[in-house]
């Protein structure tokens, strides 16, 4: 890693030579070494669809668990029914984990990984597309916010900053990230680029010429990320510790968020989503190991373990925190499956974060104690969670325009 | 040292450009709108007029408008009923058969996987023309199949391509000249075709589409799913009327109109609902009576299911059952906030309340299968309400709704949001208040006669000013078609030039967000859009969209990408 970096600001460096070095680069640069503290970065992961909470931290300890899902529910730690690798996984006595979830285990035992149960948005909607409208935009119920919760977090700084402080990987810019301040959609870190090559010279001198000032503007920073990002996209990369990524889009996703965290290039920001947890119909396979959810979960549980690996020391700086736009109805339906619920669990991961706990006051699974008779009940608000990352690992603490018309009330997990 | 020192220099370079550049567009005196009053000159009101009333100028229009006359061009315009449509493009739209069905006719012909198994246990018919009742009967058995090897999750089961052709077939498909392998295809009886269409891989299916004519193009499509149909014919008409449309100010006020009142279409049902909004209560209003197009959106399905109001019911009384839905607000908010009086026009969170009770029973039968509208009075909430200070008498039924559309149609807030949107579309994004002002007063004397609104835009001194002239960024759909526009391109079909409008930002009818895509042209640059756009000026210009043909030009590519051609 020592010498990759060095490679990096060896040609980062050529560029300075050039005269086409960017000053945000070159305060990158000299970041390293100089007694500043590191940027702290937050990087939050959507589940798109309505994750499946309930077996995904499993209320083992609950007997109205299984009482509402004879033929899904993840069979209690030790319960000697069958083999061990379908059960959950015991995190405090009463949570367990789904059995996919085995990377995050030894996370939650060393105490970096903590969990939020029946946490969520507050809004009763059971649409997708509502729900995740709310959630991204940090306003449930008002549909007209412009911008997203994440872009609203920036800190704000004065004077020239790094073209990627704020980036999602994928081809559009998701709601979270839209809004004032300058955030880009990256496809691929080696693909951010004008495709031919002398093309790309050509713009870059017509946007350096023109006399609409916003498109020269935009121009140069669109460049100078593109530099930024052809200098990193091109070293091989090499995730450290032996982490492996998972194959597949998530996987790949958090392996360039790493890459770019440990580029030192001023991310502060970072957005990945992973979709597939709309289980209605045959949620588990004949073993809860088994099935679409088990699928999903284990790229999910593969790819945070491998990012926390890969950045070994530098999750210092990182929160990765997850949400899902609502969760799943307590009990099954009549296809193995679950339909649109209200609360669910998030996870929330790094070097700062007091885990190895599962926050949150759980609400039960009785009858009465589920939400309009049917979901689990949301005890904590999702804007509890992420306005503490926001005021305490990132270091914002005007929370107002964030939130605007909320105060989240914080749990501690930092 | 030197790196420092030179970064000092690129800092102070910086500020000055920053400095100098406060707002977007250049910098003029004190008074903020004083490049309004300076006059364009002749030529440059032509292009001016081609910019804003168009999808962007094709070779030889200019000259088109010089002998016409502008001020009767725009009039025609004003007037589409009397511009005589383009020929091929209406042959085009043929082609595209959901465009002219009912939302009931397209679930029934293009259905989705459930419709399909209703229709194969008799719960449903099958579609009434024969090919089409041949097609579905062939989804329903791959269903059937399916079923019966129990592997539902994995979708229809497919035919191994191994089991069904001779290697040399396999390779004459996927080998050799376009024509050849259309033909390889065509040789094989119609039966074996559509097994094969199955069965081919997502590479070689999408080759053999990219040289398929019409009609074998939309037997691939079927297979792909035949709901995807509809999305697809949606979005190819709007390039193509895009694109070909001689009526080009009403293709671009139906763009502008559809996006006010925004519906997303994959909101579950409306995938289905969409195609008669469009083009039953958007198109044939934009340029009539704002009350008229209010009330067509408001009772359309798509709108109703979209914002929930279907699902709105009168609020229980105490001790009622307590499982009943109750009131849904979605509608009425947005209708107050984005459709009519804006979010600073002056109503309260009471009134919003209100006019949801106001709309309690305006519901759709059975929005699954495409059904219509129809006001439900036992949803309906009866009682007496109060909407911006006017009363409404209890008892009043469907007529509850019918008079809150008569009173925002009518309000002065209405009359200047509107206004200030369509200046903000067509003059500039700070669009100046004094035209916004003369705008609203047109509005409101001609009971929201949206011809007469244009009318007094188009005729104002600021739309033909300076400070109008090239002063908007151009959306996804302003590059792409009036790149391909400004080619003189032929596109034989636009599916792949309407995903790469969905790569540079504006996927088309797919604003999850009701307020729509922005009327402000900067709202459209950031680095990622940007780089997209060089690369769909290279990628269009190296006749590398698949279905459409420009003719090699040096430069074209730059040029396209140019920050000249992102402005208009």
């Amino acid at each position: 890693m020592f010498t990759r970096r060095i490679f990096l600001r060896n040609s980062a460096l050529a560029m300075v030579g050039s005269g086409a070095a960017p000053l945000w680069l070159e305060r990158a640069l000299y970041a390293a070494d100089s007694p500043s503290p590191r940027k702290k970065i937050l990087v939050a992961i959507f589940q798109r669809g309505a994750a499946d909470g309930l077996n995904i931290v499993v209320p083992h300890g609950e007997k109205a668990y299984y009482d509402l899902r004879p033929t899904i529910a993840v069979p209690r730690p030790s319960s000697g029914a069958g083999r061990e690798a379908d059960a959950a996984i015991d995190l405090d006595g009463f949570f367990g984990l789904h059995p996919s979830l085995g990377p995050l285990q030894p996370l939650f035992a060393q105490g970096h990984l903590a969990v939020v149960d029946a946490a969520g948005s507050p809004d009763p909607t059971r649409s997708h597309f509502d729900a995740q409208d709310y959630m991204e935009s940090g306003t449930p119920g008002v549909k007209a916010t412009a911008s997203g919760w994440m872009n609203r977090a920036l800190p704000a700084e004065q004077g020239k900053l790094s073209p990627v402080r704020a980036v999602s990987l994928g081809p559009v810019l998701p709601r979270s990230l839209r809004g004032g301040q300058p955030a880009i959609a990256v496809e691929s870190l080696g693909e951010f680029r004008v495709r031919n090559p002398q093309a790309a010279g050509e713009f870059e001198r017509l946007y350096a010429q023109t006399d609409v000032p916003e498109l020269e503007a935009c121009g140069r920073e669109t460049f100078e990320a593109v530099s930024l990002l052809q200098v990193i996209g091109k070293q091989p990369y090499a995730p450290s510790g032996g982490a492996l990524y998972p194959r597949g889009r998530f996987g790949e996703s958090l392996r360039q968020i790493a890459q770019l965290i440990k580029s030192d290039v001023g991310l502060e920001m970072a957005f990945a989503d992973i979709g597939g947890w709309d289980h209605h119909v045959n949620e588990l396979g004949q073993r809860a190991s088994e099935g679409p959810l088990a699928n999903v979960l284990r790229e999910y549980g593969q790819a945070l373990a491998a990012f926390w690996r890969d950045l070994g020391d530098r999750m210092a700086d990182v929160a990765l925190v997850t949400m899902s736009e609502f969760g799943r109805t307590a009990h099954e339906n009549g296809d193995r499956g679950t339909d649109h619920g209200h609360a669910n669990c998030m996870f929330v991961l790094g070097g700062g974060i007091r885990g190895g706990r599962v926050y949150g006051r759980w609400p039960g699974l009785r009858k009465e104690q589920l939400y309009e008779g049917r979901d689990l009940a949301l005890t904590t608000d999702f804007r509890d969670v992420l306005g503490e990352l926001v005021a305490r690992h990132l270091g914002n603490p005007t929370l107002g325009p964030v939130f605007p018309g909320y105060e989240p009330k914080f749990l501690g997990l930092t | 040292m030197r790196v420092r020192a030179l970064a000092g220099l690129l800092s102070a370079v910086c500020a000055v450009l920053f400095s100098t550049a406060p707002a977007f567009g250049r910098k003029h005196g004190a008074d903020p709108y004083a490049r309004f009053r300076t006059e364009l000159s002749g030529d440059q009101k032509i292009r001016h007029a081609l910019n804003r009333l168009t999808f962007g100028a094709r070779p030889g229009d200019e000259a088109r408008i010089r002998s016409t006359g502008l001020k009767k061009w725009i009039d025609l315009q004003l007037h589409p009923a009397r511009i005589a449509e383009n020929p091929s493009l209406e042959a085009r739209l043929r082609a595209l058969d959901t465009l002219a069905m009912s939302s009931e006719e397209l679930v029934r012909n293009y259905p989705t996987p459930q419709i399909v198994r209703l229709m194969a246990s008799g719960q449903l018919p099958y579609p009434a023309d024969p090919d089409r009742r041949m097609m579905v009967r062939r989804l329903a058995e791959r269903f059937t199949r399916t079923q019966a090897q129990g592997n539902s999750a994995a979708g229809p089961a497919q035919p191994a391509m191994a089991a069904l052709l001779t290697p040399e077939q396999i390779r004459a498909l996927g080998s050799g000249p376009p024509l050849q392998r259309l033909a390889a295809f065509e040789e094989m009886p119609r039966e074996k075709q559509d097994s094969v269409i199955e069965a081919l891989p997502g590479g070689l299916r999408q080759q053999l589409f990219d040289i398929a004519p019409p009609e074998l193009r939309r037997r691939i499509e079927m297979s792909f799913g035949p709901q995807q149909v509809v999305t697809r014919d949606l979005v190819e008409g709007k390039l193509l009327r895009a694109v070909y449309g001689e009526r080009q100010l009403e293709e671009v006020l139906t763009d502008f109109w559809y996006n006010h009142f925004n519906v997303f279409l994959y909101k579950g049902a409306d995938q289905y609902l969409v195609t008669a909004y469009e083009r039953d209560a958007i198109r044939p209003h934009v340029l009539g009576k704002f009350r008229d197009l209010l009330e067509a959106t408001a009772k359309n399905p798509a709108m109703l299911y979209y914002l929930d109001n279907w699902q709105s019911v009168a609020p229980a009384p105490a001790g009622a059952r307590p499982a009943r839905r109750g009131l849904n607000e979605n509608y009425g908010r947005e209708l107050l906030e984005l459709h009519t009086l804006g979010v600073d026009g002056g109503y309260t969170q009471k009134d919003v309340t209100e006019v949801a009770r106001c709309f309690t029973g305006w519901t759709i039968r059975q929005p699954e299968r495409g059904g219509a509208f129809w006001f439900n009075p036992r949803a309906h909430d009866g009682g007496e309400k109060t909407v911006l200070g006017v009363q409404i008498a209890a008892g009043g039924g469907v007529d509850d709704g019918e008079k809150v559309l008569d009173i925002l149609a009518d309000h002065p807030s209405t009359a200047h949001f509107i206004s200030r949107k369509l200046a903000q579309r067509f003059v500039a994004d700070n669009p100046p208040p004094a035209l916004v002002d003369r705008m609203a007063r047109t509005f409101l004397k001609t009971g929201g006669d949206l011809r007469e609104v244009m009318k007094t835009m188009f005729g104002s001194r600021e739309f033909w000013s300076a400070g109008a002239y090239r002063s908007k960024v151009k959306t996804p759909l302003e590059i792409a078609a009036g790149a391909v526009r400004a080619m003189g391109g032929e596109v034989d079909y636009a599916f792949n030039l309407a995903n790469l409008v969905g790569q540079l930002g504006e996927p088309l009818y797919r604003k999850q967000e009701p307020t729509g895509y922005s009327n402000s042209g900067k709202d459209w640059l950031n680095s990622a859009g940007l780089l997209a756009r060089m690369n769909f000026a290279l990628q269009l210009a190296a006749n590398r969209v698949p279905g459409v043909k420009v003719k090699a030009a040096d430069q074209a590519g730059i040029e396209l990408g140019s920050p000249e051609f992102e402005m208009h």
